[in-house]
């Protein structure tokens, strides 16, 4: 009986052409056909036109000798490696700004935003005033003005500022010692790696028993032991290999060491601060969406600042920030590109020069366009498993 | 941000790709005409060579090539469209048809010849590269240059050079490189680099234009390489390389033949039958190039024989003061000839 009614209370299937599944896959066939048949007009249209007017294409070029040479490279690099050599050196050069970028705009931003939350009222104040500024000025402006500063305040090499022992300041960049390269360190390495497995090892074990036994364990201690022991065991048994490759003035410039140049020294400065800035307002955006019962309960049951921090306000705020934070490290990544104007030969920067010099101009812009679209797609897949991870988990 | 995978990107590609080389219609002398004016690419701020004025009028060597071409043309030297472009930006400017010709202190290459899709007119200034050093650095010569900090800009064959000098003389240096003139010059006169490269008349220029106190500096009279200058256009229509070609051949053949904006009307009335077919007075080379018989006429009464426009934007009746030298006429020792015109 029930099926019955059921059965006839059940709408007709209307018309297909009434039918809003239909009619949605026909749309969506219909669109897809438009953007697959207007990209296949654009790109013949190129080629045509390469071809008509004898324009060289193709990849075959990255094979050539690049016969322009690089400011600053991370890679050995000379003029008669080829254009894509010259391409990585852009790479790893992007690469190295956007990840120390990102960290020390992580710690900028978190310091400033809790800053703003002070109870004190000059700190608070401050912090206002950084983010208003900065915030509000474009990144392109901050570049040049960071740029002009170190570049026309800081003196000539050979009147270099020498504000430690070994380390000068002047405006071809700061050059400081680094210790020469000896196998001791790859070794410190491994264990610094060993040390931080062990140690998360470590905390998964004690957070087991805490929640079974209710006993705690001082895991923070131990792993900091580890992660910084370790190393300094290697280092000690290797005997201390402390040469240090210390920079001396020869010539028209400091030689050996290590060294920041104005260039890079604005562009970072610049990515920091601005970037600074935006994160300083989510992480106080995030803290303020715990509401203050949380912290309340946490001081009813007896826990101190720093564990209601850790345990009650930072893992629901970090549901907040999270998201937003990917969109800001996702822009200090692009933002980078900016270097074309101040002269830090990142990514963009190389391949322009490469574009000039091979007419090539198709196969540079997709060469930039994939290369920040896969660094993007990364950042973004580690961040949304690291937001999946502090993600409320519904039970 | 998880929906926008590689089909989203790949759709982005097409639309960049396809908006960087629109079709180009018919000919150019026909696009010219249409459009009422020839548009120029020129250096974005070469003192001497194309600069705006105080009315922001451009002015120089390299724009006076542009009246002249519009001058053949039209028989007007102002339906000029500039439009300004980097080192970096010129080619894809020429090549996507933006502008016509690019007459932008370029350096003729074999590889821009061929495989940027270009050709060359005449070259209308013989340079060198040379280095800018402030006098106080006590440099003599290049030589002296290892481990020298080096401002360039990018995407000219003087990044190339530089390197090769380097390369070849077994020394070290570090480049500064910036696209913008304006920017790369603040950074050499603020004491970022020691040394400034670039075409010699280009630093020359710069020296008297930009520098602080002008003295301070010395253009070293090393030359590392042949810096042929000419105006540009695309691989095919050759009509409009003739055109580019003639009415340079034709102002440098006035010098010769002392033609000169002044004399121009009464040279017209001679009865030398050499300048007779050049200025019009017999018909023939007009037609020949499409034009109106006026061309040479017109672009010598406007804008000035080959040597009057050297010596008021560059030579001794400018700020730059530069010498002839390798630019003078073949017949006093330079290197400036014309293909005979009949």
């Amino acid at each position: 009986m029930a099926a019955e009614t059921a059965d006839v209370l059940r709408p007709k299937r209307p018309p297909p052409w009434n039918d809003p599944k239909v009619r949605g896959i026909v749309y969506q066939v219909l669109f897809v056909g438009i953007v697959v048949a207007l990209g296949w007009f654009l790109v013949q249209n190129t080629l045509t036109n390469l071809q008509r007017q004898n324009i060289a294409s193709g990849f075959g070029f990255l094979h050539r000798e690049a016969a322009f040479s690089i400011g600053e490279a991370l890679i050995p690099y000379s003029p008669a490696d080829t254009y894509f050599r010259a391409f990585l050196v852009g790479l790893t050069n992007t690469l190295y700004v956007a990840a120390l970028g990102i960290v020390f705009a992580t710690i900028l931003g978190t310091v400033m935003g809790l800053a703003r939350l002070s109870s004190n009222w000059l700190i608070r104040k401050l912090a206002q005033v950084y983010v208003e500024t900065f915030r509000n000025i474009p990144l392109l402006l901050q570049l040049f003005f960071w740029w002009g500063l170190l570049r026309g305040s800081a003196p000539a090499p050979r009147q270099a500022w020498q504000p430690l022992p070994d380390v000068f300041v002047s405006n071809r960049g700061v050059v400081f010692p680094v210790p020469e390269a000896s196998p001791a360190y790859a070794w410190m390495f491994l264990a610094f790696a060993l040390g931080a497995v062990a140690s998360w090892a470590i905390w998964q074990w004690a957070r087991a028993r805490q929640a079974r036994t209710g006993r705690q364990f001082p895991s923070g201690w131990v792993g900091l032991g580890l992660i910084v022991g370790l190393p300094l065991l290697v280092f000690l048994g290797f005997g201390a290999p402390l040469k240090m490759d210390v920079p001396e003035l020869r010539g028209f410039n400091f030689s050996g060491g290590t060294a920041f140049s104005p260039e890079f020294a604005a562009l970072l400065l610049g990515l920091v601060v601005y970037s600074g800035s935006f994160i300083a307002e989510i992480v106080r955006a995030g803290i303020l969406a715990v509401s203050w019962g949380q912290s309340e309960a946490a001081m009813a049951l007896g826990l101190s600042n720093g564990q209601r921090m850790r345990l009650v306000v930072l893992p629901q705020a970090l549901r907040v920030i999270v998201p937003p934070m990917t969109s800001q490290y996702l822009g200090i990544t692009k933002n980078s590109s900016l270097a074309v104007a101040i002269g830090y030969p990142d990514l963009v920067s190389i391949a322009n020069t490469t574009m000039n010099q091979t007419g090539q101009a198709i196969e540079g812009i997709s060469m930039i366009m994939a290369v920040y679209l896969a660094i993007s797609l990364l950042i973004s897949l580690f961040m949304n498993l690291y937001n999946r991870a502090v993600a409320l988990v519904e039970r | 941000m998880r929906t926008f995978g590689l089909r989203g990107f790949a759709i982005a590609l097409t639309i960049a790709v396809g908006t960087t080389a629109p079709a180009l219609a018919g000919p150019t002398l026909d696009k010219i005409k249409q459009a009422g004016a020839v548009t120029c690419g020129v250096p974005t701020g070469v003192p001497g060579f194309a600069q705006p004025d105080n009315q922001g009028k451009y002015a120089g060597f390299d724009v006076d090539i542009c009246r002249a071409f519009s001058a053949a043309i039209f028989g007007n030297p102002d339906k000029v469209k500039y439009v300004p472009l980097t080192a970096q930006q010129r080619f894809t400017a020429l090549q996507s048809g933006e502008v016509d010709v690019l007459s932008n202190n370029t350096t003729w290459t074999l590889q821009r010849d061929t495989q940027l899709g270009f050709n060359f007119g005449p070259v209308v200034f013989y340079d060198g590269q040379g280095f800018l050093v402030p006098k106080k650095l006590g440099v003599k010569t290049g030589k002296d240059l290892n481990g020298a900090t080096i401002c360039v800009q990018p995407g000219t064959t003087t990044e190339l050079n530089l390197a090769d000098y380097f390369r070849g003389n077994k020394m070290d240096f570090k480049p500064v490189v910036i696209e913008k003139i304006d920017e790369v010059y603040a950074a050499f006169f603020s004491g970022r680099c020691d040394v400034m490269t670039g075409d010699s008349s280009a630093l020359a220029a710069q020296r008297v234009g930009r520098a602080p106190n002008p003295d301070d500096y010395v253009v070293l009279p090393e030359r590392i390489s042949k810096e042929p200058l000419a105006p540009v256009v695309r691989h095919g229509d050759e009509e409009w390389h003739d055109i580019v070609d003639w009415v340079v051949y034709a102002m440098m053949e006035a010098e010769e033949k002392g033609i000169t904006q002044k004399n121009v009307d009464e040279m017209a009335k001679s009865d030398a039958p050499d300048i007779k077919r050049m200025l019009g007075t017999t018909p023939g080379m007009g037609k020949a190039l499409n034009l109106d018989e006026k061309w040479a006429y017109n672009a010598i009464k406007l804008v000035g024989n080959y040597g009057e426009i050297f010596d008021k934007h560059l030579g001794l009746g400018s700020p730059l003061k530069l010498e002839r030298g390798y630019n003078n006429l073949w017949t006093k020792g330079g290197l400036i000839y014309a293909m005979p015109i009949r």
